[in-house]
């Protein structure tokens, strides 16, 4: 059923048919503000990315993305917060020179730890190293102990609340409610610009296909086989000699450095990271773009995320009132109707019948990787 | 500008009726001013390619009408269509009709940011009211800032700001706080005071601003405890005992939100009868619309320092109140936010007509100096600063879930959002 070469025909057609979109369809067709929006959504799609490997391939579902999401934004608004907080732009302050919500909870000099955030190359290793090494001391705490599923959810969730209050209460180091705003230029380049969004946007592109094409390797590796063996009889692969909590950690510590890596794309096209983005309700969104996409497919879960934010937009735009109840009928109709989502629908229901009309035999029916024992 | 807000409904004369008949009315009204659209032309009145048309103008409504802010942001909205509807029927703003379009930030920052951007870029509408708490208009600020827009942001809020794309049409930290704490030193010999409040930065800054005052500026007073709590908390029973044993004169309590049902009920369940006045609880944070939460039964006797109540008894405000409710039903009840924002499209309009072009850099240099007479909370007027000169006023809340005016500021208070010494 798998291909050993790293992309297969089906799936190099896949691969093809989003860079197509995303690099070609979408720039021509959409204007600066549609395109600036999609590169928002794109930064979820890491996220998204990173749950189809933990919990479509690993079986592991974590309801607190948002924690890597947050740390990688807000690792990266650090460093943009520090440039924009120069001594002439904040001279109105009691304390020129340092953010002025920090001015405004009377603090009177830069915290230590914000110091490394002076230098871009340490902010941009921060924003992959501070969600990998958060999610490995979760992972080591939870895998090693052998807690799983349901209970790892809620622990994750969990995270996602303590983080969150976290943030908000010490506002005088994080910004609280308001987050980190007014963020202004990365190394001297304006970043509010249409132009630079759109800049933006296609680095977005880049990265994300960096990503999907390191997740399709993971796939396809001996520790992809061995993900879905866990996923699907995980006392077996114990039996068989195998340390199956490393190879969680593993996979949890890479879906964190993705989410780290869209938080710190998210920061930087839309201008500000708060602490809205890093609780429960974000994260479990985040976990809907997967389902709605079909988590057993990288692919499903890119186009998922582009999906739901799309609808959401669109929805709250036409219906203001209303918009929620359209986007809770989406997810039900999805979650109904087509358990393994998008990617679900392509594989079962389309692609067999475009063969067909093509005249050839139907291709083999499971689902990618195979349906997932349940 | 003596454009008079309650024109089309005094003498008792109903919303509608007046809409129904009217029309020739504020048409001979309005007309000699020389507003009609066909002495301004488009292309004179709009430089800059927004959304005006021979008969429209369109502007945008961005407030939160889902999620846990939507409690609190949609009296903003009812009270700006109130606005946009009645401007419509004194024939509109040089000659032209206001569309809008609503957008909701559903109580979230991101979300508001998008939305802002839309409005802007997309729509190009000439002007937006929005925007509720403070974490959303930061959010929205940067947008505003670089595609030139204009907001109008009803909510009182911390001050620490001076944005020329911004009229603050609440009152800054300093309004709000130093004529109250003054009112209760004086009036009511209080010397002692305990600071709460919940854990953002509008309670923070304005118990900082109310402690450098009592500190420094009020004889022999001093600041007894000062605590937060996260947003949402609902166990008041620690600081509460800390009240019974430091017993100041005055809870100054800046408690928002959901925790405010908690902390009042606790309070009277703790025998903190504030009927008595002994301690005062002045607040800052409860307006009509939060008691219905609370229920005026438990903050009966407390006493809230605002500009605007809805009792107030001038002539603009009892108009603005019944078409208010003639609106949106009998069972509204309007805040000191609500009224705010029904200000914002009315000091607009007034700009606009001053500037006679909808442009914003016209309209922003029109706007320092604007004056309302029809102001439900009376006389306004717009500082350099884009804040309001506006009263300060001491309401005591009564059982019914309204407050009775106990005292008001001989003279507008000027706004002062970075103010000197209180830093």
């Amino acid at each position: 059923m798998q291909s050993s070469a790293f992309l297969s025909r089906k799936e190099m057609i896949g691969f093809a048919l989003l860079a197509a979109l995303i690099f070609i369809v979408f720039p021509m067709m959409l204007d600066s503000f549609r395109l600036n929006l999609f590169g928002k959504y794109l930064t979820y799609a890491f996220v998204a990315v990173g749950l189809a490997l933990c919990w479509g391939a690993g079986g592991i579902l974590s309801l607190g993305q948002g924690v890597f999401f947050g740390l990688g934004g807000y690792c990266m608004a650090m460093f943009l917060k520090l440039e924009a907080s120069t001594p002439e732009n904040t001279s109105i302050q009691s304390t020129p020179g340092i953010p002025d919500f920090m001015d405004w909870n009377q603090l009177t000099e830069l915290p230590v730890w914000w110091q490394p955030f002076y230098s871009l190359p340490l902010a941009l290793f921060a924003v992959v190293a501070v969600p990998v090494v958060f999610a490995f001391i979760i992972g080591v705490a939870m895998f090693t102990r052998r807690v799983g599923g349901v209970y790892f959810a809620i622990i994750t969730q969990a995270f996602a609340a303590i983080l969150t209050i976290l943030i908000i209460g010490q506002q005088g180091y994080t910004g609280g409610v308001n987050g980190i705003t007014d963020l202004r230029t990365l190394l001297g380049w304006d970043i509010r610009t249409d132009e630079a969004k759109t800049t933006l946007y296609f680095v977005n592109g880049v990265l994300l296909f960096a990503v999907l094409f390191a997740a399709q390797y993971v796939r396809k590796s001996k520790l992809g086989r061995l993900l879905i063996a866990m996923r699907d009889q995980e006392d077996r692969v114990r039996f068989s000699g195998y340390n199956v909590a490393n190879f969680k950690i593993f996979i949890f510590c890479l879906g964190a450095a993705f989410a780290g890596i869209g938080g710190a794309m998210f920061t930087l096209q839309v201008g500000f990271m708060s602490p809205t983005l890093v609780g429960i309700v974000p994260s479990i969104e985040m976990v809907i773009f997967c389902a709605v996409g079909g988590r057993l497919s990288i692919l499903g879960a890119v186009y998922g995320a582009l999906l739901v934010n799309w609808a959401k937009t669109t929805f709250s735009e036409s219906f203001p009132e209303l918009w929620l109840f359209g986007l809770g009928g989406l997810f039900i109709a999805v979650v109904m109707l087509f358990p393994n989502g998008l990617a679900g629908v392509w594989s079962e229901k389309i692609e067999p019948r475009l063969l067909a009309l093509l005249g050839k035999a139907p291709a083999d029916k499971s689902a990618p990787d195979g349906a997932p024992a349940e | 500008m003596s454009d008079d807000i309650s024109d089309n409904k005094t003498n008792g004369v109903s919303r509608r009726a007046v809409l129904a008949g009217g029309t020739a009315l504020t048409a001979s009204l309005f007309m000699p001013k020389g507003l009609r659209a066909a002495d301004f032309p488009t292309a004179e009145v709009n430089t800059t390619g927004l959304a005006v048309t021979d008969d429209t103008v369109t502007i945008g409504i961005l407030h939160s009408i889902t999620g846990t802010m939507a409690i609190s942001e949609t009296g903003s909205v009812q009270a700006e269509k109130l606005a946009i509807e009645q401007i419509n029927a004194q024939g509109g703003i040089l000659g032209r009709k206001i569309e809008y379009i609503q957008e909701d930030g559903a109580s979230d920052w991101p979300t508001f940011a998008e939305k802002a951007r839309k409005l802007l870029v997309n729509d190009k509408v000439a002007s937006v009211m929005g925007c509720w708490t403070s974490a959303s208009r930061k959010a929205v600020l940067p947008v505003f800032e670089q595609h030139n827009g204009f907001l109008y942001y009803p909510t009182f809020y911390e001050g620490l700001e001076e944005s020329p794309n911004v009229i603050y049409t609440g009152q800054e930290a300093t309004q709000q706080i130093i004529a109250g704490l003054d009112w209760v030193n004086q009036t009511k010999g209080a010397k002692t005071f305990y600071l709460l409040g919940s854990d953002y930065i509008w309670p923070r800054t304005s118990n900082k601003i109310a402690r450098k005052h009592i500190e420094n500026f009020m004889d022999g007073c001093k600041v007894v405890g000062e605590e937060y709590y996260p947003l949402g908390h609902t166990q008041f029973n620690s600081v509460i005992n800390k009240i019974r044993l430091r017993k100041p004169d005055v809870i100054y309590a800046i408690v928002v939100g959901g925790s405010n049902v908690a902390f009042y009920k606790q309070l009277k369940a703790a025998g903190i009868d504030m009927t008595k006045e002994k301690p005062i609880l002045l607040t800052i944070s409860v307006t009509e619309d939060e008691i219905r939460g609370i229920g005026g039964e438990n903050i009966d006797g407390a006493y809230a320092c605002m500009k605007y109540f809805q009792s107030l008894e001038n002539e603009n405000n009892l108009a603005f109140v019944s078409a208010f409710k003639e609106m949106w039903g009998d069972d509204m009840v309007i805040g000191d936010v609500t009224q705010a924002a029904y200000l914002g499209p009315w000091l607009w309009k007034a700009a606009v007509e001053k500037a006679g072009s909808f442009d914003v850099d016209k309209v922003r240099e029109a706007s320092p100096g604007i004056e309302l007479t029809s102001a439900p909370e009376g006389y306004v007027k717009v500082h350099e600063n884009h804040h309001l000169w506006s009263k300060t006023r001491v309401g005591r809340a009564q059982a019914d879930g309204q407050y009775e005016v106990v005292f008001e500021t001989a003279d507008l208070v000027e706004p002062d959002p970075f103010p000197e010494g209180y830093q």
